[in-house]
């Protein structure tokens, strides 16, 4: 940055006093539309300032929950505080929370600049710091000089970020986003998750975000909410998620995975399976009982030798079939086929990597404790959602 | 689609054929009102504005313009301000249904033939003495504006995303501000399309304004009617084109209107 403008506060802050987010509490909340739940009893503390992201599959209830914390639905049960405020019958339009639609709802009567002053002449701030707040906030999202633009005159990207500058421009200590960045094609999608996070950062809000994108998710908060059925099945960092997943939901929904099924023989500091007639080694999960369960690997932990090739002692390995392989730049993946069918994945480096063809018989090996144990489920795999 | 070049000429005939004659009843009182015989015979043989002359100067013509023009503007306010909230109403009513009921409720003015409605106004009103007022005259002419109203500003809805009504509410605006900073301009055009149709509504209604019109309230139609029934009196030829003439200029300022602001707004 220049250092020969000193009167300038860095391109585009937005609040010269960065104000603290709020925390929000979900206690119990529900919303049932007739016979049907849409949102079955959330529990979740968000803390001030953090970042965190309602991940699930359409139809498992979090762009419903969104929609409950903006007061645009009613619970049917349940409460939401706000900083300690009760909120569930406070009407929307003065809950001030800022809020981000995925089809950016700009009014398109309004210019850009007009779109933005909106919610400041509601708050019945004097035109000088109109003026001077729609000018930083333009600069915040890079819109310098769009301010006379009307809506239909920019793109869709430029819209949504008149639409985050409308939402931020007053400041709002929440700020909800349902699926922002949509309706976007990729590259504008990766630049924008990083203005997002840089906003955040500046604005110290607490930012709620809706999206059904893993990959979303995992850039851009601080912990994510998987919603499954209208309950949130595990909430926590994308590391926990991913290498922790509670349930084979969470398991499938975050990243790729080899799952294998079998029987548990014993149990003492690890637990003992059998898996397609070998001896399998996982660590012991607190509370697993059952009699089957499912082992979780992640390709990158799972590695390939040579059908026959001595493997050191103590790493589980099954024989696999090499049905596909994909060369992806950085890493080659392997699609393998087990003995009973299953089919596995598996990602080698490419610095590491050792080439097996198609067809090719081979040793799938992992340390035990890069295993996973779950309760088998007979939910649909939710990556087939959409 | 291809056209042979031969039937397009065809159509093109017929379109033109068609268009004439649901314009030319319309448009031969121009050359009457302008006519120099003291009768409305068609061709004209002699020229003047002696009519135009008669219809300004004439007492009974004037008041009758007067109150037509204030009734006219009455009854658009109160259909417009009716029939918006009761546009806007149907939106929000649970259940299809019951809204294509109320709807339809709503449009039967419309539908009814008006010599019906007339005579059930007339017989109301003889009860609430409200037959020969201005305010009688008002009510009656809104229960046909309405369903203009309900149409034009129905169909704006239509295209208006109800989110921005969200994104207002989110960004600290109340329901009325909402309404009359965001809802109100963007169906705007459907608004104004109302104000145009029941003002035109009351100004031409004749059937039910010959049942309720007293001795001191006579609308323009009346006189106009009086006029042709009593005499063949060219200056109803001059009042038409007087009206004609008013009729295509507010048309064509909202079309002129409308086409600016899509620009805009597309």
């Amino acid at each position: 940055m220049s250092l020969s403008t000193p009167t300038k506060t860095g391109t585009g802050t937005v609040p010269q006093e960065s104000n603290a987010g709020s925390s929000i509490s979900l206690k119990g909340l529900r919303k049932t539309y007739g016979s049907v739940t849409a949102v079955d009893g959330i529990d979740l503390d968000i803390q001030p300032g953090e970042f965190v992201t309602l991940l699930g599959p359409s139809g498992s209830g979090k762009t419903t929950t969104l929609s409950m914390i903006s007061g645009f639905e009613q619970a049917t049960s349940g409460d939401i505080f706000v900083s300690g405020r009760r909120m569930t019958n406070v009407p929307a339009h003065k809950r001030e929370i800022g809020l981000v639609f995925q089809h950016y709802a700009l009014f398109p009567h309004m210019t850009v600049a007009e779109n933005i002053e909106f919610p400041l002449k509601q708050r019945k701030i004097s035109r000088d710091k109109r003026k001077q707040l729609i000018e930083n906030v333009l600069a915040t999202v890079r819109l310098e000089g769009y301010g006379s633009r009307y809506p239909a005159q920019l793109s869709g990207g430029q819209q949504q970020r008149v639409a985050l500058a409308r939402a931020i421009v007053f400041k709002p200590s929440v700020l909800l986003m349902d699926e922002p960045l949509g309706a976007l094609d990729r590259k504008l999608r990766d630049w924008l998750h990083m203005e997002i996070k840089r906003i955040h950062r500046e604005l110290g809000s607490t930012f709620v975000y809706v999206t059904h994108d893993q990959e979303e998710a995992l850039v851009l908060s601080d912990r994510v909410a998987i919603f499954q059925d209208g309950k949130i099945a595990q909430i926590g960092t994308g590391e926990t998620l991913y290498e922790q997943p509670a349930n084979l939901f969470v398991g499938r929904f975050i990243g790729e995975s080899t799952i294998l099924s079998g029987g548990v023989v014993a149990r003492h500091d690890g637990t003992d399976m059998t898996i397609q007639g070998r001896p399998i080694h996982v660590p012991t999960v607190a509370g697993f009982d059952g009699k089957t369960g499912v082992v979780l690997v992640r390709p990158e932990r799972m590695c390939l030798a040579a059908a026959g090739e001595m493997l050191s002692d103590g790493v589980n390995h099954l024989p696999a079939v090499v049905s596909e392989v994909t060369y992806l730049g950085p890493a080659v993946r392997y699609s393998l086929r087990f003995g009973d069918g299953t089919v596995g994945t598996v990602r080698v480096g490419a610095s590491n990597r050792r080439d097996f063809g198609l067809g090719e018989s081979v040793e799938a090996y992992w340390r035990p404790e890069h295993g996973v144990l779950l309760e088998p489920d007979s939910t649909s795999d939710p990556t087939q959602d959409d | 689609m291809i056209i042979s070049r031969r039937t397009k000429i065809a159509l093109e005939a017929l379109a033109v054929l068609v268009g004439t004659w649901l314009v030319a009843p319309t448009l031969v009182v121009i050359p009457i009102s302008f006519t120099g015989t003291s009768s409305l015979a068609f061709p004209i043989r002699s020229w003047s504005t002696q009519w135009y002359h008669s219809f300004f100067a004439d007492t009974a013509w004037m008041e009758a313009l007067s109150l037509s023009l204030r009734l006219g503007l009455c009854v658009a306010l109160v259909s417009t301000v009716v029939g918006t909230a009761a546009a806007l109403g149907l939106r929000r009513f649970g259940g299809t249904r019951g809204r294509s009921f109320v709807r339809g409720l709503l449009m039967t003015p419309l539908i009814v033939p008006g010599i019906a409605l007339a005579i059930g106004v007339y017989a109301l009103f003889l009860r609430m003495q409200l037959t020969g007022t201005f305010i009688g005259f008002v009510l009656a002419h809104s229960v046909l504006g309405v369903p203009y109203v309900v149409i034009t500003v129905g169909a704006a809805l239509e295209s208006f995303n109800p989110q921005l009504l969200h994104a207002s509410a989110s960004l600290g605006a109340g329901p009325m501000r909402s309404f009359l900073r965001v809802t109100l301009p963007l169906i705007a055009p459907g608004v104004l399309a109302g104000v145009l149709f029941s003002f035109v509504a009351s100004f031409d209604e004749v059937v039910m304004a010959l049942f309720i019109s007293g001795p001191y309230t006579k609308t323009l139609p009346i006189v106009m009617f009086e006029s042709i029934t009593r005499d063949s009196d060219p200056t109803v030829a001059a009042a038409s084109t007087l009206i004609l003439g008013v009729s295509v200029l507010l048309i064509t300022a909202s079309l002129v209107y409308a086409a600016r602001r899509n620009r805009r707004l597309a």
